[in-house]
């Protein structure tokens, strides 16, 4: 793993060869997030694969992330984790949602965001425009609802069965005989952070 | 061959009119799965054909989504484990193992040596486990049972080997953050040995029977072919990627844990079909067979967690007598540990590909965010273009080379 220094000097290259693109560059826990608007997205990956220095010419993983319980002033985020197979570095570009909840998709960049993107927006309901093929992924047909979302509870809304009278599967909305129970304390056992 | 619901889509039947003649042509559309046994769970898989060719292979995933990545924010950070186990369930111990790299990352702690040899001995024989599974029932689908019985003979006595270190044949729970949850009990090393005497010998039985064999050739053999700017495109790793001519293994590009101090090789495929893949899987048997020997050879003593009671529990035996530990020990398994602020992306070479788990840590002791990378996942996106142009019969083979569990890839 490349150290601190090196990612410093890569993070303030690739920034200086294309300023309009990145608004900031840090170094978190050995990675280097570089962090854009939505709109330049698509431009600062293209930059990001085709630059013969850089080479990330892989996209490994695109998550989202809702930031409803955090004091982060945007609520959604989304992150590209890229990797350069070259320069054996990865990079993570993190792209905050102001209001909107839609981004420009990536598929064209990297054939690989094609099912990551649907997952987000499956998870999310993040709306990610130019996308080939936007449908549900990994949650039921007919679901309802984005479950990943921060507000969303996690036992669900609806219930699913066999029904032995209709011969068939219904859905029928949540019945739970107790509440869901979630202990938050509040805890004076924090001396770790003081080391 | 396989028993399959064929449907006739309306939508796919299309009436094509040339002037005087009429040319009909139709797409079947054929429903693959969900429960189908080559489907390796359950993959339902829509494909269009003409005739016995596929036209586009759409998988339809979820089945067997169990919102791994909500739950985990609603847990504690030991309470997450577990989970890890059941996602890719037959490489249960390198999942753990990345999950518990992230968290230490954050915690900002090194684990000692003997946790981190004891980590690298069960990731191989994971990798063992998961290959000997991926390389007997990929020959199962295609046609041949013999080496299916045979392989999982030996997942058997590997799945011992969890049971005697953690109690559990699977979801071993065993690798924490922080080291280990157990020492390994006496003998065991001696038990791997005898083993790993003997394990060669079996690979090579598998092989007599493959490697060779016409229609195991026939059938795999430029097949599903990937080219290695395809496989970085949609993202591919691993044995896909590796089988494609990229030398990348992350055990010696990026290495963790005690990997830069082993000796072995990373094979990598030319042809970037079924059958070099599967020629890796086997190699990568035989070298893991190598770390495994060197790990019991130069297995240190020590300490197997951190020695910091703020992360991992104390013994049992201090418990009795030290009101210190029992409190450790209570809140550490009510509360569980504070994690600092912060977020770490934490990649290992699983057995199936790179397996990235991603954490954000909002100071308490449950993570914000837990997002959970799965090699199949990108693979199975990858079925549509290696699926085009083959018949029925090889998109059995496909799955089978890419080594799908459903448990990943629906998380």
């Amino acid at each position: 793993m490349a150290n601190e220094n090196s990612l410093n000097t890569l993070g303030q290259l690739i920034v200086s060869s294309v300023p309009k693109f990145v608004e900031s560059v840090t170094v978190e826990n050995g990675q280097l997030v570089l962090t854009c608007k939505s709109s330049n997205l698509v431009s600062l990956l293209e930059y990001l694969r085709d630059s013969s220095f850089l080479q990330f010419n892989t996209l490994l993983d695109v998550f989202g992330m809702d930031n409803l319980q955090r004091s982060v002033h945007n609520r959604f985020e989304v992150v590209y984790f890229l990797l350069s197979y070259s320069r054996s570095e990865r990079l993570l570009v993190r792209v905050s949602l102001d209001s909107e909840v839609e981004l420009p998709s990536v598929s064209s960049v990297f054939s690989s965001a094609v099912w990551l993107e649907r997952e987000i927006w499956d998870m999310f309901g993040l709306f990610f425009k130019n996308h080939p093929d936007l449908r549900r992924i990994l949650t039921d047909y007919g679901f309802r609802g984005f479950p990943l979302r921060k507000d969303f509870p996690i036992s669900g809304y609806t219930e699913v069965r066999y029904s032995e009278k209709r011969k068939r599967v219904i859905v029928k909305p949540l019945q739970l005989t107790q509440e869901y129970r979630f202990f938050e304390f509040l805890t004076p056992w924090n001396q770790y952070f003081n080391k | 061959m396989k028993q399959s619901i064929v449907l006739l889509n309306s939508a796919a039947v299309a009436t094509h009119i040339e002037s005087d003649s009429v040319v009909t042509f139709k797409n079947f559309t054929m429903n693959f799965g969900p429960q189908h046994p080559a489907a390796h769970g359950v993959l339902r898989l829509v494909l269009e054909l003409d005739g016995e060719v596929v036209e586009r292979a759409d998988p339809h995933i979820g089945l067997l989504h169990r919102g791994t990545e909500k739950l985990i924010e609603y847990k504690n950070y030991i309470q997450a484990l577990p989970y890890f186990d059941r996602l890719d369930y037959v490489s249960m111990m390198c999942q753990e193992h990345c999950y518990s790299l992230a968290v230490e990352r954050l915690l900002d702690t090194t684990v000692p040596l003997r946790a981190q040899y004891i980590r690298v001995l069960f990731s191989e024989l994971t990798r063992i486990l998961n290959h000997l599974l991926a390389v007997t029932t990929h020959a199962l689908d295609v046609g041949a049972l013999t080496p299916f019985l045979w392989g999982f003979e030996e997942r058997e006595k590997l799945m011992e080997f969890y049971e005697r270190v953690s109690g559990a044949r699977m979801h071993a729970a065993y690798v924490r953050p922080g080291g280990v949850s157990q020492d390994l009990p006496i003998g065991l090393l001696n038990d791997i040995y005898i083993f790993t005497k003997q394990f060669n010998s079996r690979v090579n039985e598998i092989e007599e029977l493959l490697t060779n064999n016409r229609i195991w050739k026939q059938r795999l053999v430029d097949i599903g072919v990937v080219s290695a700017k395809q496989a970085r495109d949609w993202g591919f790793s691993g044995v896909m990627l590796r089988g494609s001519g990229v030398s990348w293994d992350l055990r010696k590009s990026q290495p963790y844990e005690v990997y830069d101090q082993l000796d072995f090789h990373i094979p990598v495929g030319t042809h970037g079909d079924c059958y070099d893949r599967y020629l890796i899987r086997v190699e990568e048997m035989r070298q893991s067979l190598r770390i495994v020997e060197q790990c019991l050879n130069n297995m240190p003593e020590g300490f197997i967690k951190v020695d910091d009671r703020k992360i991992s529990p104390p013994s049992r035996a201090n418990m009795k007598f030290s009101m210190e530990s029992l409190i450790h020990h209570f809140k550490l398994y009510s509360e569980g540990f504070m994690v600092p602020e912060g977020q770490y992306y934490a990649v290992i070479e699983a057995p199936k590909g790179e397996f990235g788990t991603f954490i954000v840590s909002d100071g308490t002791s449950r993570p914000y965010r837990c997002r959970i990378k799965a090699p199949g996942f990108l693979h199975l996106q990858g079925l549509d273009f290696m699926a085009k142009g083959h018949m029925i019969a090889d998109v059995v083979t496909i799955i089978g080379t890419q080594d799908i569990v459903f448990g990943e890839v629906d998380r």
